[in-house]
């Protein structure tokens, strides 16, 4: 049983992320890139079918810029056993990535899609449920447990007031959550043997798809900012703020 | 012009946040039409027709919708949504489950946690955990949506509507995923996502005994929601539909307590808009007091029973 997972490339999780001077986009340029954080967890869990004898291999797959080369190498350190750059230079959205995915799908017939529930660039949410729904295929999205059963997956759901277990027909499409494991760490040795693995690149713009941007990007901005508080000195002097500064406790 | 607004239920009840949905679809011209998707749903249809502005009300009522699975629920709203200009539903686990679905069909994008509609064309949506804002332009034919709940004022007024109501007929619904089971906290306190307090905890508080113990009686007083970090959920000290963040809930209170949590981006995503915030920390560099209308630095474990007995 083969496995894709889909990694993108975005601002590392511990950098603050500013507007560019004229407000035309988010200011990438010099700032340390990284695995998207639910892809880790995504690639983990693949990785742990494989160890278990249940996946037969795990192909990453990243639709991005030259650079995205990068994850992809990290994803092979961690255990993928290949990879495919979908190369992009300009605004890749989540429905052309999508559909990016669907041709890939055709000529590699996984059994299962894993992917991060969201990118925490631009928290869209909707890749996964869009390639689900263009395959016409299953879902199981906010995943923080998978048991694989000969057709079927048992997937359970972090949803709004608690979890949700569902039985999901193979082929299909999970959506990772932060509980569903702890993701590895790649270690010098795998670095080293990444950098022999098979990284293959396909021209996004030869997959027939129209890659143009439906969405027109007017600005980018930072929200108004807090005023900042005060501190108070006690329990008592709390309580009266809230009373009658704040007006937030009868 | 004609808006769809999905609403979302519970346990067979229309949730408030319809509400917020017709106030987010207000600037945008033309009738506004609610579908409702589940099982025996005449109590949901009964509270519809209280809602203002709505001058249709769908009805797509079948045994197999009870499971609100994400292929059946998308099946259903494609069966209707090329009527529409605007799709709108919130964007929770329920909403994001399905939206992306529909507009996948419809060849259409989505935007994701919209927070402004500023007309028919022009929406905000935050980006980045909330660290930013884009402003967005899109001219589509169908623009399905889903609408950060917190970041609107519900309507209000319980008037008959005199909507229409149809009956939907049903198309044919996918059979490819069946759910196995669903384990719903029972409380009898706020829902996190609409309560007017929501006391909140993190790692500072060192136990699950302790989270509990600490903050349930604050809680009681105020009449509050639960809450708590992503460190607190991961360390088993709340349960996972507890956790307030980027990842989490989207919250906006009148009076959020944060207790023991340090305030990483990811959490401040979740409840920066709330209209006062406490946060109560023994760290007096934890980022929390940034964002802070009053901050208290001090231990917990003494300042939280105080706080309790004097409310």
């Amino acid at each position: 049983m083969k496995i894709l997972v889909p990694v993108k490339r975005v601002l590392d999780y511990n950098i603050k992320p500013r507007a560019k001077a004229d407000g035309s986009g988010v200011e990438l340029t010099g700032l340390k890139m990284s695995m998207n954080p639910f892809d880790e967890i995504a690639l983990e869990e693949a990785i742990r079918l494989k160890e278990k004898g249940i996946a037969s291999e795990v192909v990453a797959v990243s639709c991005g810029q030259t650079s995205s080369q990068d994850t992809l190498r990290t994803a092979l350190a961690l255990g993928a056993d290949r990879a495919i750059l979908i190369e992009h230079d300009g605004e890749f959205e989540p429905l052309a990535v999508a559909k990016c995915l669907v041709k890939l799908i055709e000529q590699e017939q996984p059994k299962i899609v894993i992917c991060g529930k969201q990118a925490i660039d631009d928290d869209a949410n909707q890749t996964g449920q869009m390639l689900a729904a263009l395959l016409n295929w299953s879902q199981a999205t906010f995943a923080s447990k998978v048991e694989v059963e000969e057709d079927r997956l048992l997937v359970t759901r972090e949803i709004d007031g608690g979890l949700e277990t569902l039985s999901v027909t193979l082929p299909s499409v999970v959506t990772t959550d932060l509980r569903l494991n702890d993701p590895r760490f790649a270690t010098l040795p795998n670095i080293m043997k990444a950098k022999k693995k098979p990284l293959e690149t396909i021209q996004a713009n030869t997959l027939g798809i129209d890659l143009t941007p439906r969405v027109t990007i007017l600005g980018v901005r930072e929200p108004d900012p807090r005023s900042s508080g005060v501190r108070v000195d006690s329990v008592d002097s709390l309580i009266d703020k809230l009373k009658h500064e704040a007006k937030v406790i009868a | 012009m004609t808006t769809l607004i999905v609403a979302e239920l519970e346990k067979n009840q229309l949730k408030e946040s319809v509400r917020q949905l017709i106030a987010a679809s207000t600037p945008i011209p033309g009738e506004k039409h609610l579908l409702i998707m589940g099982h025996q749903l005449d109590k949901a249809l009964a509270e519809c027709q209280l809602l203002p502005h709505i001058s249709k009300i769908i009805v797509a009522d079948d045994a197999s919708l009870s499971d609100e699975s994400a292929e059946k629920m998308a099946e259903v709203v494609l069966s209707i949504a090329e009527q529409y200009s605007h799709i709108l539903t919130p964007a929770t686990a329920f909403g994001k489950n399905f939206l992306p679905r529909v507009a996948a069909r419809l060849d259409v994008p989505q935007l994701s946690e919209v927070i402004q509609v500023k007309d028919a064309e022009h929406f905000s949506r935050p980006i980045y955990a909330g660290s930013l804002i884009t402003d967005v332009k899109v001219t589509e034919k169908i623009i399905p949506m889903t609408i950060r709940i917190s970041a609107f004022d519900a309507v209000q007024g319980r008037n008959a509507n005199g909507a229409t109501i149809e009956k939907l007929s049903m198309p044919t619904l996918p059979n490819i995923s069946q759910r196995v089971s669903l384990n719903l906290h029972d409380s009898t306190r706020p829902q996190l996502d609409s309560a007017k307090v929501v006391v909140s905890g993190g790692r500072g508080l060192s136990s699950q005994e302790n989270f509990h113990a600490l903050l349930e009686p604050l809680a009681d007083k105020l009449n509050a929601a639960l809450g708590a970090s992503r460190a607190a959920v991961d360390l088993g000290y709340a349960p996972n539909d507890y956790q307030v963040g980027q990842t989490g809930k989207i919250i906006a209170p009148n009076l959020y307590i944060a207790v023991g949590i340090s305030g990483a981006i990811q959490h401040l995503a979740g409840m920066k808009n709330a209209k006062c915030i406490v946060a109560i920390n023994k760290d007096p560099d934890a980022p929390i007091h940034q964002v802070s209308d009053y901050s208290l630095v001090g231990d917990l474990n003494e300042v939280i029973p105080e706080l309790t007995s004097k409310l």
